[in-house]
């Protein structure tokens, strides 16, 4: 193939190759710069990067950025929360998904149409902003995490998901468990789980990733701060512009401390990406699973 | 939706007795396995359902949804007929619409690209670089953003200015499409990918045999084996033009650029939750929802008519 193709190669197409390869390391370099530009950045002098930006003379660099960042009570709190929001929600939302999806998958389950259609509404509709939040706040789960856990931890979208995937199990399997005296119960937890584990990964990626990134929910249940994960954390200092109190504060000149600011950005954004950047090689190869999983229509 | 086909013939002659002997047998499925979910959707979603009715009340805390004063289409009248109101609305439809014709071919052209790399070691490093960015948080993404185009940021350093892009309302549309082409295209391309790795490899050697060069390929083998999935996804995301999300928009926002970056759902949560307008801010939200069912509605319609009377 390699070679045939090399030889069937004429101008035009190699004209077209050549745009075509431009435009994709175009595309390439844009996506790779900004990552690698805040990596480096974090690493400098705070005058070096405000007066000439990235240097490569290594009596630039510092590790003074991450040093505050990492003496910070509110950063390793706000880390401590999203590792635990998200570790809780991935279990709650991943095993209340499945359980549902289980028996919604079977053809003769009787009340399956009834059922379905009372799933499937409220992906179309829903109260809105207000409402939620009157309920939650009349509920008494203001400033509590179930706030943040509960309401999202059901998902519509993702039990079809694994319902097709249940449904593309042979039925077989339950009927030779169920010779052998297994109820549905021991059934889900003995065989249907380890068979179907390639969904539980993808649905439980999803789910940690979407709590780990979220910040709405948080913003408008938690007041306290001591609840708050780590995106508020990180909205306190990269988009409202003010960093937690203690990490400048040893700091004497308003010119300086605005340009440290500014460098802990960098470094903050490096070290919140930390819990993601560990799991991104461990899940890529369910990547393409999980969209050939979203591809089959439910 | 697979909720409103029609039944199967077989399952619906079952008689009332049939059906509660299979319920009673099994009441494990619905106990066990059905119940959690049901309830959390009963609860968290359903619930809010009733709150909608503080869209026609003078709502307040201590005489609750059902004793507040009626107000009927009071809100209605007053958010259709102000002048913010349409520019909110206008934000929100201009948001969507550009950022769907600009965002939307840029993955097909990628998966096309990458297609053409027949090294697969080369061609997986790219994709674990593209799509990196979608694992990135909308504070991170919008944080980057803020700190790129600050007056005294790399992006105005390069160009010898010092421009405050962020205050500006005429450049906010074109950051919060660019930003996101950035974070989301390199992802959206696997459905490409992936069909285009399934598509005949029979029929492509065939065209090459034919002497067919790079582009009559693209045009009549690689384009028709995802025209499906292009058409499907082109809907889809046409169907979501109203419900475009909050994080981001809210994130971007500053005092300055607001006549641009205010869209129906940042204006909810400031007239609502900052400010306590209960009813009002439900009103606006519930006619937002009703517009995008209205939209998803005709949608699963269109996809229905297209995919052989199969919809979502």
């Amino acid at each position: 193939m390699e070679t045939r193709r090399k030889m069937k190669l004429g101008t035009s197409d190699k004209v077209i190759l050549g745009v075509g390869y431009t435009l994709l390391g175009l595309f390439v370099l844009a996506v790779f710069v900004p990552l690698v530009y805040v990596v480096l950045a974090s690493f400098m002098d705070p005058n070096v990067l405000n007066n000439q930006g990235i240097s490569f003379n290594f009596k630039d660099w510092t590790l003074d950025a991450y040093r505050r960042v990492l003496e910070n009570d509110m950063i390793w709190r706000g880390f401590a929360n999203s590792l635990f929001y998200s570790a809780a929600f991935t279990v709650i939302s991943v095993f209340v998904t499945l359980l549902a999806a289980y028996p919604m998958s079977k053809k003769e389950f009787v009340g399956r149409n009834f059922f379905n259609v009372i799933f499937v509404i409220t992906m179309f509709f829903g109260g809105g902003m207000i409402p939620t939040f009157i309920l939650i706040n009349n509920l008494h789960m203001v400033n509590t995490i179930w706030a943040i856990l509960l309401p999202g931890a059901f998902n519509v979208w993702n039990m079809i998901l694994a319902r097709t995937y249940f449904q593309s199990i042979p039925g077989e399997l339950r009927e030779a468990s169920a010779l052998d005296g297994a109820n549905e119960i021991q059934h889900f937890f003995k065989i249907m789980m380890p068979v179907c584990k390639p969904i539980i990964a993808v649905l439980a990626l999803w789910s940690f990733v979407g709590m780990w990134n979220s910040y709405f929910d948080a913003m408008i249940y938690l007041n306290d701060a001591n609840l708050q994960p780590l995106q508020l954390v990180l909205r306190s200092i990269l988009v409202q512009n003010t960093p937690q109190p203690g990490m400048i504060a040893d700091i004497q000149s308003t010119a300086e401390m605005a340009k440290v600011a500014e460098l802990l950005k960098y470094a903050t954004i490096v070290v919140s990406s930390i819990p993601l950047l560990i799991m991104y090689p461990f899940f890529q190869k369910y990547f393409d699973k999980g969209i050939m999983v979203g591809s089959v229509k439910g | 939706m697979r909720a409103f086909r029609k039944k199967s013939t077989a399952l619906a002659k079952q008689t009332p007795r049939e059906k509660l002997k299979y319920v009673k047998k099994n009441w494990q499925l619905y106990v066990f396995f059905l119940l959690p979910g049901l309830l959390l959707t009963l609860i968290f979603k359903y619930g809010p359902m009733g709150g909608i009715l503080i869209a026609f009340e003078d709502y307040n805390v201590i005489e609750g949804v059902l004793g507040s004063p009626w107000v009927g289409l009071e809100y209605f009248r007053r958010f259709l007929s102000s002048p913010d109101f349409m520019s909110y609305l206008m934000n929100t439809l201009k948001l969507s619409v550009f950022g769907l014709l600009w965002g939307f071919p840029i993955p097909i052209i990628l998966a096309l690209l990458l297609n053409q790399i027949r090294r697969t070691g080369i061609r997986k490093k790219i994709q674990l670089l593209i799509y990196a960015p979608n694992f990135i948080s909308v504070i991170v993404l919008c944080g980057m953003v803020r700190m790129f185009l600050s007056p005294v940021g790399p992006i105005n350093s390069l160009l010898g200015i010092d421009t405050n892009w962020m205050t500006m309302p005429e450049a906010f549309r074109t950051i919060y499409i660019a930003s996101g082409i950035w974070q989301t295209a390199g992802w959206s391309s696997i459905m490409y990918t992936a069909a285009l790795s399934n598509a005949s490899k029979d029929l492509e050697e065939a065209a090459i045999v034919d002497g067919a060069n790079i582009l009559q390929q693209i045009r009549y083998v690689q384009l028709p084996a995802i025209k499906n999935i292009i058409v499907i996804q082109f809907i889809l995301q046409a169907g979501n033009i109203m419900s475009i999300g909050f994080e981001k928009a809210y994130a971007l926002q500053t005092d300055m650029n607001l006549p641009a970056s205010e869209i129906l759902s940042t204006y909810v949560y400031r007239l609502g939750l900052l400010n306590g307008d209960y009813g009002y801010s439900t009103a606006v939200g519930l006619f937002n929802s009703v517009i995008n069912v209205i939209l998803l509605i005709f949608v699963n319609w269109v996809v229905k008519k297209l995919n052989d009377g199969e919809g979502l």
